[in-house]
């Protein structure tokens, strides 16, 4: 028994006047019932679709410049069936995945290199920092006059954008290299070489993964616009052409096959990553990218 | 002052509804000092954010001067434990403990007077161009304080201030909280799992059962009204109340439930 | 002391953009190719090709559509990002919508924007809002939706809703997200810039650019090229400037976390 109280902890606290008290009062909304975000992003989806139907038809858009979504999605069929269509996409592809690999294995190489050597590290910083924002559009002409429409254009665009992104992460992660982790491993007697393999390597695999998925769509973005603007062989390329020849509906299914491409492409780098670094999650800096 | 009913708070997960708080139901005067124990895990912060209005209870009812809260009342004003996420980064320490003053729309020069006196009353009157994360701790807790007392609050509610500082930062801000309490007369709830300091802070304890929570008990306190940290931790008193109040919790976690209280006044 | 130490600061900024710029100048000199004239020459050509006249006429007119189009991506951005980001459900519908317009490769928008908006200066303007809003909307979604839960807390509990809850928490809370998706936004706006001039222009650099390659203006073109790379430059080390300053705290705020 409380023998020490001698303070009302308050009227009717227990027993059988409970239930009048909580019978007055109000009881707080079940929140059981909020749907669930996939089904919600579905809806969005669907709602698009339904937009891009309505709007031609009303006075706001014309149908010349934005077809309804059912003719869109039958050139998108049309495509499929197209051969021509398939080795464009088969060209984009490729020269996306050459110049990402080319950009990723330079990236990563430079990278550790400079980062692991201080000395270096001070003398490129204001290269890299120069370089870096250059645009590689200013590249394009350059392209044009050294390898006209053929490959070797997508490649030096890409390979000059993706390469910087790559580079960028994995200097952020050599820094982020834990002092004491790689004075231990010097005091163990490993030389240069092994503490790259075992303390700034793992350290930086986050970083890397990062840079790899963010070169990835960059890589994208500027095999398309070399495509585009340049001509070399690929869906960018077929953009145009649909665009001159006033095919609207096919210009808007190639440009619906692109952003679907980009969105797997982030998927698929999304997923390596995680898989990669499945380990590595609690080890993650914080870099808001 | 501050009058909780039969407050409880069942949270709906997916498979489960889980029930932190079955029956809480206690008053708090103007004036007092109450510190609120219980074992881990009992509901103490849920029962906090419902009396501050930032969380609905599913059943009951907590009042201020009356009036019952539905949403966080002018009038009330929160400590959390977390003093490095309560403070506003952006700002500097003085913009924090004034922003709440420009909401109640207290006039420029009244609203310099409060800032000063808040933040001499917590012992940083030079640290007003400071960012937070610029400070130490315990200091960020101060200034967390000094917002608090600065705007005025009819009551303050505390949910484990002292937590996350260490012990000898934790000693001086507790005897800040006293003697805030003393001079400025502001009713304060104190939500702690640290028994010794409960006993030592407050004129009045309650001590929660574990969940579904209950009040265990209403225990108080009657050390003299001026303590410090050397003596009154060494009365005998106050090994007796705290000794009680730790078989209480110790009670409480093995899930005996108080007493029934029917016939009590 | 300092002398010395801001000597080899200095020393270290220059060293290798000296050597790199020797070694062009020299591997460059006496070239007869048609497509890399020597360094001299283009240096030489650079003043000739860039005078204020054409600067203005070219130059001026870029930077403002890049300007326009970045301004009007900020505000669009920002505002339909705070309100998608602060309601569960509208986010929750919207976000594989705008992931899919996110992943459209901007240059892409170029031929659709043309379809309704012609080949003027609003064609050029719509284009680069329609490509940099993306990051921006998206970051700032993100920024919004990751709001500190106590730092919500306390200030509800402090009164503050509506406005004042906007001002003083939501959108500082989210500034270092927004500031990034503005950085990205930056990049791509000035890709955007350059390709909707070579598409169709009567002006800008990327049109003057792109003229002189047809016209088989070579080391005028490299200048343009040089142009653009030091404009790319400069307009970053501007944003980093600005950031800096408007985001004191927050840098501040992460030094002081890492230090701990």
């Amino acid at each position: 028994m409380t023998a020490v109280d001698n303070t009302p902890v308050g009227a009717g606290s227990a027993g059988p006047d409970r239930g009048t008290s909580a019978a007055a009062h109000r009881a707080a909304p079940s929140r059981r019932r909020r749907p669930p975000t996939a089904l919600l992003g579905v809806a969005g989806l669907a709602g698009l679709l339904v937009l891009v139907q309505v709007l031609p038809s009303t006075p706001l858009v014309s149908a010349r410049y934005l077809p309804p979504a059912t003719e869109i999605l039958a050139a998108l069929v049309e495509l499929l069936g197209d051969g021509a269509f398939w080795s464009a996409l088969g060209d984009t592809l490729t020269g996306w995945a050459i110049g990402l690999a080319i950009a990723v294995s330079a990236g990563i190489a430079l990278g550790v290199l400079i980062g692991s050597v201080p000395a270096l590290r001070a003398v490129t910083a204001s290269t890299i920092e120069f370089l870096r924002p250059i645009p590689s559009v200013a590249l394009i002409p350059l392209a044009v006059l050294l390898y006209g429409t053929g490959l070797e254009s997508t490649l030096l665009l890409v390979v000059y954008a993706a390469f910087w992104q790559v580079l960028v992460q994995v200097l952020y992660g050599v820094q982020d290299v834990d002092p004491v982790a790689d004075e231990t491993a010097r005091s163990y007697g490993l030389g240069r070489w092994a503490r790259i393999r075992h303390v700034i390597w793992p350290t930086s695999l986050p970083y890397v993964m990062t840079g790899v998925r963010l070169a990835a769509a960059v890589a994208l973005v500027l095999a398309i616009t070399a495509e585009l603007v340049i001509g070399a062989p690929g869906l960018g390329n077929r953009i145009a052409v649909a665009q001159t020849s006033g095919a609207v509906d096919l210009m808007y299914a190639l440009v619906v096959v692109t952003g679907l491409l980009g969105v797997g492409i982030n998927l698929i780098a999304r997923a390596v990553e995680r898989r990669a670094l499945s380990w590595h999650q609690s080890m993650r800096g914080e870099v808001i990218v | 002052m501050l009058d909780v009913q039969g407050l409880r708070k069942v949270y709906d997960g997916r498979q489960r509804q889980v029930e932190a708080v079955r029956d809480l139901t206690f008053t708090i005067d103007d004036g007092d000092l109450v510190c609120l124990v219980g074992p881990s895990g009992c509901g103490k912060t849920t029962l906090l954010k419902c009396m501050a209005g930032l969380l609905p209870p599913t059943s009951g009812e907590v009042r201020l001067r009356g009036k019952p809260i539905t949403g966080p009342p002018p009038g009330m004003a929160v400590v959390f434990q977390e003093y490095g996420r309560s403070l506003f980064p952006w700002m500097s320490v003085r913009d924090n403990v004034e922003l709440p003053l420009r909401q109640k729309r207290i006039a420029r020069g009244k609203r310099r007077e409060l800032v000063d006196e808040a933040l001499a009353a917590v012992g940083l009157a030079d640290t007003h161009n400071a960012y937070p994360w610029q400070l130490s701790g315990g200091m960020q807790q101060r200034v967390a304080i000094a917002r608090a007392v600065a705007y005025q609050p009819d009551v303050l509610l505390m949910d484990e201030p002292f937590a996350a500082v260490d012990a000898q930062t934790r000693a001086d801000l507790e005897d800040l909280i006293r003697q805030l309490w003393q001079r400025l007369g502001v009713t304060i709830l104190f939500v702690t799992h640290d028994i010794d300091e409960a006993v030592y802070l407050g004129q009045r304890v309650l001590i929660l059962s574990s969940s579904p929570t209950v009040v265990q008990e209403s225990l108080r306190i009657d050390l003299p009204d001026t303590r410090d940290q050397l003596h009154t931790r060494a009365e005998p008193r106050f090994t007796q109340l705290r000794g009680h109040v730790y078989e209480q919790i110790q009670a409480a976690k093995r899930g005996q439930r108080p007493p029934a209280q029917a016939g009590r006044p | 002391m300092r002398a010395a130490g801001v000597l080899k600061r200095a020393g270290l900024v220059v060293a290798l953009p000296a050597v790199l710029l020797a070694v062009w100048w020299f591997s460059s000199a006496g070239s007869t190719s048609f497509y890399a004239p020597p360094l001299s020459k283009i240096l030489g050509t650079f003043a000739e090709t860039w005078t204020v006249e054409r600067l203005r006429a070219d130059v001026l007119p870029s930077l403002l559509r890049l300007a326009a189009g970045y301004a009007v991506a900020v505000l669009v951005g920002v505002a339909l990002g705070v309100l998608v980001g602060s309601i569960r459900t509208v986010r929750a519908t919207l976000e594989p919508v705008l992931e899919f317009f996110r992943a459209i490769p901007p240059p892409v928008l170029v031929p659709i924007i043309m379809l309704f908006a012609g080949i003027e200066n609003t064609m050029k303007i719509v284009v680069i809002a329609a490509g940099c809003v993306w990051p921006i909307l998206l970051n700032t979604v993100e920024g919004v939706r990751a709001t500190d839960e106590v730092l919500s807390d306390t200030a509800r509990s402090y009164g503050l809703t509506g406005p004042a809850r906007l001002r003083h928490l939501v959108l500082p809370a989210a500034s270092p997200q927004i500031a990034a998706g503005m950085r990205q936004a930056l990049s791509i706006g000035i890709i955007l810039m350059v390709i909707s001039e070579m598409f169709a222009a009567s002006n800008g650099l990327g049109f003057t650019i792109v003229q002189f390659q047809r016209t088989f203006a070579i080391p005028q073109m490299w200048t343009g090229i040089l142009l653009l790379g030091l404009l790319g430059f400069a307009l970053s080390v501007l944003f980093r400037f600005v950031e800096m300053r408007a985001l004191a705290w927050y840098h501040g705020l992460r030094q002081a976390q890492r230090s701990s």
